[in-house]
């Protein structure tokens, strides 16, 4: 058909029509139709396979997720009760009592080394994001990587080497020392990567209102950012709070109830440690338990990282 | 649309009354050169941007015609390697002057950005407010919220959200959101406006609102605005420069610009043999 042919659009398809049962299609066109088919089974095949193998390794990446949350189900779950979470341990030999004052420990703990740790990591983070050309901000950065690969043992041996060796005792302080060390790398990576998710625009227009660099970066960029850096810093409070090797020379762990920062005290990772590997069934069943609330405990944190994320605050509203 | 077929030469003609005013130089710039890391953006140049008119930098990509908007607020330095020479001259004080302080300067020379530039946490009224809170003494209840309405008012926005000033300003649509940043920078009542390409993101409708507020915009402020459309700044401008690899090549009435350009340079751009 001739392109200065005028066709009228609905005819088209009729002319098609009457074109194709006319003509046979000849044998090589029958040939490359039979390739055709033939190429195109072979990758249907190719790609079940390959998205069956993806969805495999899928699965087996969650399967000892899903092990132990079973197992801590079936051993932990029985030995859950009221007075898990409201008796101290009981004296070794008797039956009964509960972890109360390890799960009051590990919030302490956790809550003091968040406490520290968070402002140091945060500010940590937004001048390395905000200064990333100064040799500071280049130093910076690449200790915070080398401190998150380092051994959470170290960190004990940190705390233990400039607290408890000069004060002369173990105590929570030192625990949420320990602790704080290991959240500042963390939260000061995040706290940098969403920052400098923050467009160089809303900088620009900032300064162009007359805000000073340090005013933009403290209302603008870290307010924008905040979302994110919440989060950031809620899945490392997690990953702290089932941390055992930092508490183990530092905050210690304590058979009675404590709330004195400036004495040993208790914490479910060590309480835990601490009753698996004795030699009583009932301490067994109760570390089984007391694992089994760790697990919620960082998973809940997890999940409400998790909403932070998506309800995007609109701290502007009213 | 009605202002896009108006023809660019009876424009000039159908302005009158205050027009005819004589106007004083809000703006006298002299023999000002930029450069980044060293390597020059805007070579020696100077011209005065009259008070209650619109000037259009016009020129192809990469002329310097936004590094020389950005010298009028200081703004320019904020990019590291950025350097200045020259004077810019706002009502007679250098800004360049070593004892300014260039976010005071930016209290009077207001910028809106080709893309709009709403702070997503804050409110449209928080954001409105945005600049008022830096500058001394800052406004309060009743002040700052008449403050607010009278920005959104010239902005030509007050109408569209007078209902929602809590409301996120990220939920306006872009024409909205761009205007919403014009009245962001009229909230510090600053003496000189300047807009870089404004319209650059825009579809055509809220293209011509914009415009329409710049043209109104002339009453109370000078206006500098960088555009690469051409109709643009025969539509709005009153003075239109062009700028071709960091110079200036030719300053002048728009009309004057756009009829009987003095240099071969403007003639084969605005004709659009290059560019």
């Amino acid at each position: 058909m001739s392109p200065l042919q005028t066709v009228p659009a609905g005819s088209l398809n009729a002319h098609d029509a009457r074109d194709a049962r006319e003509t046979r299609p000849s044998a090589r066109q029958r040939n490359a139709a039979a390739r055709t088919a033939r190429t195109l089974r072979r990758r249907r095949v190719v790609n079940a396979i390959m998205v069956s193998l993806l969805a495999l390794s899928a699965v087996i990446a969650v399967i000892p997720l899903v092990l132990i949350v079973y197992h801590l189900g079936r051993s932990g779950l029985s030995s859950l009760n009221v007075a898990f979470f409201t008796q101290d341990p009981k004296s070794v030999g008797e039956v009964g009592g509960g972890m109360a004052n390890a799960i009051l420990g590990t919030l302490m703990v956790v809550g003091v080394g968040a406490a520290i740790g968070m402002p140091i990591g945060i500010g940590a983070g937004l001048y390395v994001a905000e200064r990333r050309a100064t040799k500071l901000a280049t130093v910076v950065r690449f200790l915070a990587d080398v401190l998150n690969g380092l051994p959470s043992i170290v960190m004990g041996i940190f705390a233990w080497e400039f607290l408890v060796r000069p004060l002369g005792h173990f105590s929570a302080w030192a625990g949420a020392v320990a602790l704080a060390a290991m959240l500042v790398p963390m939260v000061t990576r995040t706290t940098e990567e969403m920052v400098r998710l923050v467009p160089q625009s809303l900088r620009e227009a900032a300064l162009a209102l007359g805000y000073s660099r340090s005013r933009t970066a403290l209302t603008v960029v870290l307010r924008t950012a905040t979302a994110g850096i919440v989060t950031g810093a809620l899945v490392a409070i997690a990953r702290i709070a089932g941390e055992t090797a930092p508490l183990l020379f530092t905050a210690l762990g304590n058979q009675f109830r404590s709330t004195s920062l400036n004495k040993p005290i208790a914490a479910l990772p060590l309480q835990i440690f601490q009753y698996a590997v004795s030699p009583y069934e009932d301490w067994h069943r109760q570390a089984w338990a007391g694992a089994l609330v760790l697990i919620a405990l960082v998973l809940t944190i997890s999940l409400v990282a998790r909403a932070a994320t998506q309800s995007r605050v609109d701290a502007g509203s009213e | 649309m009605a202002t896009m077929s108006r023809p660019i030469t009876t424009l000039r003609l159908e302005r009158g009354g205050a027009d005819d005013a004589p106007v004083s130089a809000r703006v006298r710039i002299e023999a000002l050169s930029a450069s980044f890391s060293g390597k020059p953006a805007v070579k020696n140049v100077s011209m005065d941007v009259l008070d209650h008119r619109v000037t259009a930098i016009i020129g192809p990509s990469g002329c310097g015609k936004s590094t020389f908007l950005r010298c009028l607020n200081r703004m320019h330095e904020t990019v590291s390697g950025a350097t200045a020479t020259g004077r810019v001259l706002l009502d007679g004080h250098d800004i360049f002057d070593p004892r300014v302080n260039p976010t005071a300067i930016r209290k009077h020379v207001g910028m809106v950005f080709q893309k709009p530039t709403p702070f997503p946490t804050m409110s449209i009224r928080e954001n409105v407010a945005a600049g008022l809170k830096v500058h001394r003494p800052s406004p309060t209840g009743r002040e700052l919220e008449a403050i607010v309405e009278r920005a959104l008012r010239r902005s030509a926005l007050w109408d569209e959200v007078k209902d929602r000033l809590g409301a996120p300003a990220t939920g306006l649509s872009g024409g909205q959101q761009q205007r919403l940043c014009i009245a962001r920078a009229l909230a510090t009542d600053p003496e000189v406006l300047l807009l870089d390409e404004p319209t650059a993101s825009l579809d055509p409708i809220s293209t011509q609102s914009v415009e329409e507020l710049v043209y109104e915009l002339r009453k109370d402020v000078a206006v500098v605005m960088v555009t690469h459309n051409m109709q643009q700044a025969a539509r709005v401008s009153d003075v239109t420069a062009f700028f071709l690899h960091g110079e200036m090549v030719e300053c002048a009435p728009t009309a004057k610009m756009f009829t009987a350009p003095q240099d071969a340079r403007t003639e084969a751009y605005i004709t659009g043999r290059f560019g």
